[in-house]
């Protein structure tokens, strides 16, 4: 029986800065942070956003394509993020009760800096397999945070992808095989009670993300006996455009599987939603007998990736909810005294 | 809203949460807040709980410069009176959009935002808000299949 993906859902802030108005700021050099980084602009969250708000919108996008799932039928929702809206208190069940979903489900908020989603994808494919459910969803969103004047303030950005799990006939991309790969290395972190991420510069490269994505990834080439001809799409986590476009050059991905799903450089770093976002615009775009491979990464640090085979059921599903694209198209810049504001930097009084 | 507030909120979070109202099958008139007995058949309605498609119109909106202490950091903001499709009408905050681009008559849809955050830690208050109704992304596919046919046929 198949089992996989059963619906997506996407959803992005509207608001957007430019790199050029960041650096104007802090009186730094506009060309190479877009060049060093390959970001023109990112997503910034309104007022009234959080990453209990993007989830929502993600999973009504998500339950809106997997038509044939009834409320009472979603046994699990996890909602991986590192901006869940309260310390304590479970942004997972504020999503379940505004989906109709509550009371019969288990739910609960992953955290694994930016793979806490994939991760509770595994969760899902595991329950949705022993039978324990019929259908789960993960969620990944974040309002991601990035101190002022800080490299990661020119990435740092606001969205959510959601993810219906199940089986049957609904599966318009089955997920065929998954392998993970965790080791604990310090190269970002937030302590309890600071309001920002620390990260250690460089060392967020070779040890870190290459380390982990590329391993991660060959382990499932290995796991299934394939290679990187046998995929149609690559996505990435996606923390700048270089470091996944350098990932897919050293295993071997040719540049233009990785584009379609590579968004960084006009939407940010939205940390736990950033490699499912990318995934949702391959599936925007994807025919059936097509296949993608993804692989996220976490800092401190781990990858899980994924192969999987997209279905005939993309074809009458992906039309019932809007296409990341569009979500990137539809923004308003703003300066950055309003994002100060939006983001409340300003101490008052 | 101090802490012994958490109770009234919660009792309406459900409806604020999913627009959720209530539904009269002997008169076929929709109600929003829920209603216990039906306000026009008292004994004789037949009254059962509805989710609201969330698809409305602006049946009036004003602008507020000033708000109260609670909402202030969001001014200016539009109030709007929204006419559901189902006909009851709702108060709502209506976002995305500039006080200037709202009008009598504009389309409307329910998205899920913050209400209000209490002071010194408190809860957070989730639920509708209205935006402007954009269904211009049902044409992005027709593009974005044709656009990786013509990327195809270049290799």
């Amino acid at each position: 029986m198949r089992v996989g993906i059963v619906g997506y859902g996407a959803y992005v802030p509207r608001l957007r800065i430019r790199v050029e108005e960041i650096a104007r700021v802090w009186g730094h050099d506009a060309n190479s942070y877009r060049e060093g980084l390959g970001i023109e602009e990112k997503s910034v969250p309104s007022l009234d956003e959080d990453t209990a708000t993007i989830a929502v919108e993600a999973a009504r996008n998500a339950m809106r394509r997997a038509l044939e799932v009834k409320p009472s039928e979603v046994g699990a929702l996890f909602v991986g993020s590192e901006s869940h809206p309260y310390v304590v208190k479970p942004t997972a069940a504020t999503v379940a009760e505004a989906l109709g979903l509550t009371p019969s489900l288990t739910a609960a908020d992953t955290e694994f800096a930016c793979k806490a989603a994939t991760t509770a994808i595994q969760a899902c494919l595991g329950m949705v397999k022993a039978g324990y459910i019929r259908y789960g969803i993960s969620i990944g969103a974040d309002t991601a945070q990035g101190a002022p004047r800080d490299a990661l303030e020119y990435t740092a950005a606001a969205g959510g992808a959601a993810y219906v799990i199940g089986a049957g006939e609904g599966v318009i991309a089955e997920v065929e095989a998954t392998y993970s790969y965790t080791q604990d290395v310090p190269d970002f972190w937030r302590r309890d009670g600071a309001s920002y991420p620390r990260h250690a510069g460089r060392f967020t490269g070779e040890p870190a993300y290459f380390e982990h994505v590329i391993n991660c990834t060959r382990g499932l080439l290995e796991k299934t006996g394939t290679t990187p001809r046998d995929y149609d799409y690559v996505v990435f986590h996606q923390p700048n455009s270089k470091f996944p476009l350098k990932a897919a050059r050293e295993l071997g991905f040719e540049d233009k599987k990785l584009h379609p799903g590579l968004l960084v450089n006009r939407l940010g770093n939205t940390y736990s939603g950033s490699s499912l976002l990318g995934l949702a615009a391959v599936l925007d775009v994807a025919s059936p007998g097509e296949r993608i491979l993804l692989t996220s990464y976490g800092s401190g640090a781990g990858s899980d990736s994924f192969s999987i085979r997209v279905t005939e059921a993309i074809d009458y599903k992906r039309k019932l909810a809007p296409p990341v694209i569009y979500y990137l198209d539809k923004r308003e810049y703003i300066d950055y005294s309003t994002y100060a504001r939006y983001r409340r930097l300003f101490k008052e009084r | 809203m101090s802490v012994s507030g958490v109770p009234r909120h919660w009792r309406s979070q459900r409806e604020r949460y999913r627009l959720l109202g209530t539904y009269c099958e002997n008169c076929g008139t929709s109600f929003f807040p829920p209603r216990k007995i039906c306000p026009k058949c008292r004994r004789k309605g037949r009254t059962r709980e509805v989710e609201f498609s969330g698809r409305g119109r602006v049946f009036s909106y004003t602008v507020i410069h000033v708000g109260s202490k609670t909402f202030d950091e969001y001014a200016p903001y539009v109030i709007g009176l929204i006419e559901l499709q189902e006909g009851p009408r709702v108060l709502s905050q209506i976002v995305d959009c500039k006080p200037e681009d709202v009008h009598i008559g504009m389309e409307v849809e329910a998205c899920f935002r913050k209400l209000f955050e209490q002071e010194d830690g408190g809860i957070i208050s989730y639920g509708f808000k209205f935006r402007p109704v954009d269904d211009s992304w049902v044409e992005y596919y027709e593009k974005l299949l044709a656009d990786k046919k013509a990327r195809a046929a270049q290799t």
